[in-house]
């Protein structure tokens, strides 16, 4: 794939943010380089702290400096920003509501050859759970960037789920993203496609294959799984009577979920979830595992055609 | 100390103390759970920082030049309040609502509910690291007020607090000073038996920082342990080992302290006291001290 990874692109926007804003302060746990906050630390390196391989301590300091007025951003990769530090997240940072930004990097499959251990396929479903977490997936540099800048004008916390590898600009430089509001980007009335992070590129490609087909499906960019954009997914829910979703992230807990429980009580359509199997991840290149998983364009068009059969009986 | 209320001798604190004791027994006893024993124990340290030490505006919780206090060992709950309502942040007869249905008194510290609560905290192990990011700040800001954190030595078992005590040194946060609650007992039994933490003070000595050990229920002692430790920053250091340490009182204390079938009893970390035993401890405690007219 082509284009720009969104951890880059997080790490310029960080840049940025603390440019405009001096109360923006950023902590790592040791992967500054691979996190891209290396790029802030060069450039306010009094405002960077390297808190060392101790992530629950990180986490807990940044509430402790989100307390005393600042803006704290506390990256890492995403099997170590949540897992492994839950209870701090939750006590110390979503009770209080505390405006610490969780930036979790290397999230998902496509982290690659570093293997299970180092995929966070559960991530989604753990920021889910807890109240006052906002939980923000941009499929794109642009949309990381304007995430970034939503990030710091929002006063409590927020869950950044980042990738390691390229992915394809979905939008042109310069676009708004805002936090609760999910983005239609491809009309259609037969089928919803709803994706988010790596997969609503999927998605548009099997948008494509469907209208060769006569299907029209509507793509929808899920960026901010919550606060879900209940009034939008009704709405295309509703317009197409069938939905898919598709996240780089176990099918149990993630997007597949809160759309699936949103619906259930609303307006029960079909809805076929596409994500990892309830399974660990493994070693491999990543778009072998992509494919692998099922992780694929092929799969979410496979999906629309079940959705809208059961649409049907 | 603000104008809202003169600084107390020392005579006067003791005074303070007890009615802070009282406080705790009733509101658990009414509470009918809670934990006296952890709170018994902090309680002069606790009176002595909310009535001597921290700079503090009642009449203003938010106040940006406050003091900051933070309660790592979240279950001394009723201590902090007890100190809290008696220094006016909040009606002393708010204290009865403890642990009810709607109270602005949570079973443990809810900064989002109670004035003056500083941080969250109850989870063991956390708050350490909660006032690290404070005194960070303070830094960032080149602030003149300072954090003030009380651990118990249970809870020093977790590992976060010593990922927080590296940090502290690490980033030069001679605007912290942490007390340890050491009483010695946790839940299961004796701090020793269950999981030992010594030697204590090796130990904070050897993540660098400056270590003073005193006796926690003797309020002269813990006014100048922390006088002295409020001179360890770059400026004022008298020993160039001090300069720019954070500073740990190990404070010995006695769990249950006032009540004497409570002191060194395990059995009363979590426990409330019930009617009879309530009157036999405020007997014991004896009254003088005030503070009891907002009781019914």
């Amino acid at each position: 794939m082509s284009g720009t990874a969104t951890r880059e692109a997080y790490g310029e926007a960080l840049v940025e943010a603390g440019r405009k804003n001096p109360n923006v302060v950023v902590l790592d746990a040791d992967l500054s380089a691979s996190t891209k906050t290396a790029l802030f630390a060069r450039e306010f390196p009094e405002r960077f702290f390297n808190m060392g391989i101790a992530e629950a301590n990180m986490i807990s300091v940044a509430a402790g400096l989100a307390a005393a007025g600042k803006i704290p951003f506390a990256s890492t990769f995403a099997v170590f920003a949540l897992g492994r530090v839950y209870d701090q997240v939750r006590l110390s940072v979503a009770y209080p509501k505390l405006g610490v930004k969780i930036a979790a990097s290397h999230a998902g499959i496509t982290v690659g050859e570093d293997g299970a251990s180092h995929q966070a396929l559960e991530d989604l479903a753990l920021a889910r759970v807890l109240p006052n977490l906002t939980v923000i997936v941009p499929a794109d540099a642009a949309e990381t960037r304007s995430a970034v800048e939503a990030a710091v004008a929002h006063p409590g916390p927020v869950y950044l789920r980042l990738g390691r590898i390229a992915v394809p600009d979905i939008y042109p430089a310069g676009h708004t993203y805002r936090i609760g509001r999910v983005d239609i980007i491809k009309e259609g009335r037969d089928v919803a496609l709803v994706g988010c992070g790596v997969m609503v590129d999927a998605c548009l490609q099997a948008a494509v294959t469907l209208a060769a087909e006569g299907i029209m499906a509507l793509v929808v960019n899920a960026s901010t799984i919550k606060p879900l954009d209940t009034e939008t997914l009704l709405t295309v829910a509703a317009r197409t009577g069938a939905v898919v979703t598709a996240e780089e992230h176990s099918i149990i807990g993630g997007l597949g979920g809160a759309v699936a429980e949103l619906l259930s009580g609303e307006l029960p359509v079909p809805v076929v979830r596409v994500g990892v199997d309830d399974r660990f991840g493994q070693s491999g290149k990543p778009a072998e595992l992509l494919e692998a998983y099922g992780l694929t364009a092929r799969a979410v068009v496979a999906a629309a055609k079940k959705a809208m059969a059961l649409k049907r009986r | 100390m603000d104008g809202s209320s003169r600084p107390l001798t020392e005579a006067e604190l003791a005074l303070k103390a007890r009615a802070v004791r009282r406080h705790i027994l009733r509101m658990t006893a009414a509470a009918g759970s809670g934990h006296p024993g952890g709170s018994l124990s902090a309680a002069d340290i606790l009176t002595a920082l909310y009535f001597r030490v921290l700079r503090l505006d009642a009449t203003r919780p938010d106040w940006t030049e406050r003091d900051r206090f933070v309660l790592s060992k979240g279950h001394g709950a009723p201590a902090l309040y007890a100190v809290l309502a008696e220094r006016g942040f909040f009606p002393v007869a708010e204290l009865e609502s403890l642990r009810r249905l709607g109270s602005r008194l949570q079973g443990h510290p809810d900064m989002k509910s109670t004035p003056g609560v500083e941080a969250s905290t109850g989870s063991l192990g956390q708050g350490l690291s909660f006032a690290v990011g404070l005194a960070l700040a303070g830094k960032l800001d080149r602030a003149s007020w300072r954090v003030y954190a009380l651990l118990g030595d249970g809870e020093t078992q977790e590992g976060q607090i010593w990922e927080a005590a590296m940090a502290a040194s690490h980033y030069r946060l001679d605007n912290l000073t942490a007390f340890l609650d050491h009483n010695g007992l946790q839940i299961d039994g004796p701090v020793d038996k269950v999981m030992s933490i010594s030697p204590v003070e090796e130990k904070w000595r050897a993540f660098g920082w400056r270590v003073l050990s005193i006796d926690g229920h003797d309020l002269g002692a813990i006014l100048r342990a922390t006088s002295a430790a409020g001179k360890s920053s770059v400026d004022v250091a008298e020993k160039s080992e001090d300069r720019g340490r954070p500073t740990m009182i190990i404070a010995r204390t006695i769990k249950g302290r006032g009540v004497s079938f409570m002191e060194n009893r395990a059995e009363w970390h979590g426990k409330a006291p019930n009617a009879e035993q309530l009157e036999a401890a405020l007997k014991e405690l004896g009254s003088e001290g005030g503070g009891e007219g907002a009781w019914r």
